[in-house]
């Protein structure tokens, strides 16, 4: 690292060493309170069969309250997030996650209503709700929204079941399912699990979806083309309007992934690309925080073409009533118990009403100017695999640096020293050492300055002292990981002593 | 806007050295005729003292919902939370991270992780278990496809007082997939009928699903049916919507149980309207390779210091893509850190004390009922904190009275079994007071008689 950066980045403060929880206790500590049980006592073997009773759970923590806290707030420090620093990480949609949403969903008569208390106790979360999935449908161009799926992955489900749904009422489920060689992971594993096969759309030269492509692949046991726009490349597919026409005229759906809503937010309406069914991540676009890596939260919105077929129940209004529909027939049934992770829908909720119509189109906006102006300052030092124009984030791979042996893995874990989370890499997959930039609307511009600094700098290294990147990280808790060891002999718990 | 700090000035100077004039050229590669002219129909934007008051007012239509003592289980539980919990869950190095991807800055996550892997493992007696899984309902429809996949067969056996809303999930999963299910009848102990499975299981068979306690609040036999299974080299998959009868209960690893799944609410977790909550999903080594969500896996770095990664990706979708185990890629990371903590501060005892609270609390209302006239058990079986009784007047009616003292009774079952008209499902945790109990026996009585 030259030596300014030391002067600019972060230094490691006072980290701790923990062992496993494990290896904390003592006998007969203790961090828990009950009452005394206020009934009177009966003898517990008359109460359970003998053969169904456990043993005492071997080797169960017995730690002291402060004990739990301490071990758990020095675990905490060994993290790094959005609330440390610049979180870039291409995909994921890494912005701030307002404080006040964190106070709103913590409000006890949330937190403490039962799934199924009496409706007339339920008024205001059935309120909160059927208006979410109102505003959802207005920012999407959608007809109706379902806040049920868990995560994204689980709106992809819902979506391409919806889908299959839809087909087999019409007298044939199809047997296929279209995606980009660019599309993520989730989205093949989707198709198999809803029963399809998939097949594999080249990107072309500019990193999109050609039409001609689709047209030839397009036939009438195609079910669905799934895209997400903009694309994982960041780059906006332009042809859009063509392209879900060609899937149409074969009677085909399209399914729209959302995870890139934050390019498009009041600026264009993914229902109005011709997109049948798509959904949202409320932990990207409307900032639920990530939470380690849940929960998240993926409602799943669809055109009037596709209503019949949403999961049950419905959230209905009735003169000023709400109630749960479950009188839906055609449905494809339910896809995790009771409705939806309410409290992430507390934070986007206010979320949304924060922003308002005056400020939700500025996300976007500033979302893509950010991603624009680090791609117009790094791409002299980094390769820039595609030239069309990006959106809300930039992809850029390892191409110049491979020349002197710096890969993409050595760039991430550098930037670790610089004080700031790597961007997602190597994926896309049709990019090769593809590092994914996704700066969110969020950041000032000085910290984006910071981060292009840094970057440069580590492109400079590069060609200078290549070999000063092969050992980084050297700041963080621990140095770079034996992966291959934690695969080859899997150790994955702890077990207590015989 | 507070949340988007760029400048007028910032944004003139990024324009420059991008190269256009104005923000709106960025977008030029979005087809004219797709590009918004007006305002979106939102309401417009609040402080943050406004948007207080509001979710204050929607709140309260909630009825003062926490100032209700409740009867109510049925897969969401009332446990009390110590205060830990929430103060380690707010934390904002954990809950605004993401991913595990980049282990040298996330040993936070991946080692308490690591941590709820162990606990889950001893609190069922399984080899091993994931944090990814994102309710009990999908988590035993993830176990369905996964003893598929092992069996290569294509036929489950599934107990009729396993969860309805589980079996819906289990459903709206398999529908596509070409996987049949038989349902097992319930005897008159709320038991599933274990005659039944032992006539009816054949070579076709991928695995029996039990719930337990089950729906009904019934202890079941898990031995009984491992073995069955095992007899046709078919799995036996126990769902767990309570888990904290596992204070109490002999793990399910002790019994022969291939797959443990069940629900993670109970261990800390508010219930929050029915989610998000946790699905747990535990197994044996022998089928790792097949479990579907993310693993952590202890290591050491380039100087032999102890650490954590994310490990056994090649399962998964974003390397393996169409032959994925399953298309999961959450980790439930948050709810699974209020897991850990909650049952790191329960400890050994804290477990089997709260444990034994809920099943004497439990005998104790269900004894205080069966005096009353006109209410009778429906199932003999054994319970842990929940039980069915028939009523003569209708639980409509039933719960409309207590809900005027601000009780809330018990699940009406109709709904869900049409067949059991007139019973009511009851719940009762360590949170319900003695004084609480009598009160609503009393109405009920007063009512009934």
């Amino acid at each position: 690292m030259s030596k300014n950066a030391n002067n600019i980045y972060g230094a490691s403060g006072l980290v701790f060493n923990e062992p496993l929880i494990f290896d904390l206790g003592t006998e007969n500590h203790e961090a828990y309170s009950l009452p005394k049980s206020d009934v009177p006592e009966e003898n517990i073997d008359d109460l359970i069969p003998a053969n169904q009773k456990r043993d005492e759970i071997k080797g169960f923590p017995e730690v002291s309250e402060v004990g739990v806290i301490r071990h758990f707030t020095r675990l905490s420090q060994w993290n790094f997030s959005v609330d440390h620093g610049f979180y870039p990480l291409g995909s994921c949609t890494m912005k701030y996650n307002p404080k006040i949403n964190e106070d709103i969903a913590r409000i006890s008569a949330f937190t403490n209503s039962h799934p199924l208390q009496p409706e007339q106790l339920s008024q205001g979360n059935l309120q909160l709700m059927n208006e979410l999935a109102q505003d959802l449908a207005e920012i999407s161009g959608m007809d109706k929204v379902s806040l049920q799926p868990a995560a994204g992955a689980q709106g992809e489900l819902a979506g391409i079941m919806m889908v299959r749904a839809y087909h087999r009422k019409n007298g044939n489920p199809r047997k296929k399912v279209l995606l980009p060689d660019s599309a993520h992971g989730t989205n093949p594993a989707t198709s198999i699990l809803s029963g399809y096969e998939v097949v594999s759309l080249k990107s072309n030269g500019q990193g999109l979806l050609d039409p001609e492509v689709v047209k030839n692949a397009m036939d009438e046991n195609v079910a669905a083309l799934m895209l997400t726009n903009p694309n994982t490349l960041g780059l906006f597919e332009k042809d859009i309007l063509e392209i879900t026409e060609i899937v149409h005229k074969k009677g085909g759906l399209v399914y729209c992934d959302g995870a890139n809503l934050n390019a498009l937010m009041g600026i264009s309406k993914i229902g109005e690309m011709g997109v049948d069914v798509m959904h949202f991540n409320l932990h990207k676009t409307f900032s639920t925080p990530h939470g380690g890596g849940g929960p998240g939260s993926g409602p799943v919105g669809v055109k009037k073409n596709l209503i019949p077929f949403l999961p049950i129940p419905i959230i209905d209004k009735k003169d000023d009533w709400y109630f749960l529909n479950y009188n839906h027939p055609q449905s494809i049934g339910k896809l995790k118990g009771f409705y939806g992770n309410f409290s992430i829908f507390l934070r986007a909720y206010a979320y949304i009403k924060t922003l308002g119509k005056e400020n939700i189109r500025k996300v976007s906006e500033i979302a893509v100017l950010n991603a624009n102006y680090i791609r117009s300052r790094l791409k002299e030092d980094f390769h820039l695999p595609y030239e069309s124009p990006s959106m809300h984030e930039c992809v850029l791979s390892d191409k110049n640096q491979l020349q002197h042996g710096v890969s993409t893995l050595d760039i991430a874990k550098s930037l670790i020293d610089y004080g700031f989370h790597p961007p997602t890499i190597y994926f896309p997959l049709i990019v090769k050492g593809a590092l994914m930039i996704e700066p969110t609307e969020t950041e000032t511009k000085k910290t984006l300055d910071k981060f292009i600094e840094a970057m440069k700098d580590i492109a400079k290294r590069a060609k200078e002292d290549p070999e000063s990147l092969h050992h980084t990280p050297l700041k963080s808790k621990v140095s770079r990981l034996d992966e291959t060891l934690a695969a080859r002999k899997p150790k994955l718990r702890w077990k207590p002593q015989e | 806007m507070r949340f988007i700090p760029t400048t007028k000035s910032d944004i003139e100077e990024m324009l420059n050295e991008i190269g256009v004039d104005s923000i709106d050229k960025l977008f030029q590669s979005i087809p004219e005729p797709l590009r918004m002219r007006e305002d979106l129909n939102l309401s417009s934007a609040m402080s943050e003292l406004e948007l207080t008051r509001h979710l204050k007012k929607i709140s309260s239509k909630n009825q003062l919902v926490e100032q209700h003592s409740s009867f109510l289980g049925a897969g969401s539980y009332r446990h009390f939370i110590p205060s830990i919990i929430s103060h380690i869950a707010s934390r904002s190095e954990f809950y605004t991270s993401y991913t595990p991807y980049q282990p040298e800055i996330s040993q936070g996550t991946l080692h308490a992780i690591f941590e709820f892997q162990s606990l889950i493992c001893m609190l069922t007696g399984m080899d091993v278990a994931n944090a990814s899984m994102y309710d009990g309902a999908s988590s035993l429809a993830e176990a369905a496809l996964m003893a598929s996949r092992i069996t290569k067969r294509k036929e489950l056996i599934v107990s009729h007082v396993i969860h309805p809303d589980y079996r819906n999930v289990l459903d709206t999963y398999l529908t596509h997939l070409d996987i049949k299910i038989k349902t097992a009848p319930v005897t008159k102990e709320g038991l599933t009928d274990f005659n039944w499975i032992k006539k009816e299981i054949n070579d076709q068979c991928a695995a029996i699903l039990i719930q337990n306690p089950n729906f009904f609040g019934v202890i079941e036999n898990i031995e009984l049916f491992s073995e069955i299974a095992h007899n046709k080299n078919a799995l036996q998959i126990v769902s767990i919507a309570e888990p904290v009868s596992l204070g109490i209960l002999k793990p399910p690893g002790q019994l022969g149980t291939d797959i443990v799944t069940g629900e993670g609410q109970p261990l800390g977790i508010p219930m929050n309207f029915g989610g998000p909550s946790l699905g747990l999903f535990a197994t044996q080594e022998k089928f790792v390779r097949n479990m579907p969500g993310r693993l952590v896996g202890e290591t050491v770095d380039s100087e032999e210091r102890r650490g954590y990664v994310l490990t056994l990706a090649t399962r998964e979708q974003h390397i393996r893509r169409e032959r994925a185990t399953s298309n999961i890629c959450t980790n439930q990371g948050l709810c699974a850190l209020m897991a850990t903590v909650y049952l790191s501060t329960m400890g050994k005892n804290g477990m089997k004390e709260v444990a034994e609270q809920n099943i004497q609390k439990a005998s104790y209302a269900k004894k205080r009922l069966l005096q009353i006239n006109g209410i009778q058990l429906k199932f003999s079986g054994k319970i842990f904190n929940e039980f069915v009784i028939k009523t003569k007047k209708s639980p409509a009616e039933i719960n409309g009275q207590l809900l005027k003292h601000s009780i809330i009774g018990g699940l009406d079952l109709e709904k869900y079994y049409p067949d059991l008209k007139n019973c009511m499902l009851f719940c009762v945790t360590e949170y319900n007071t003695k004084e609480e109990i009598d009160k609503m026996t009393d109405i009920i009585a007063k009512h009934c008689e």
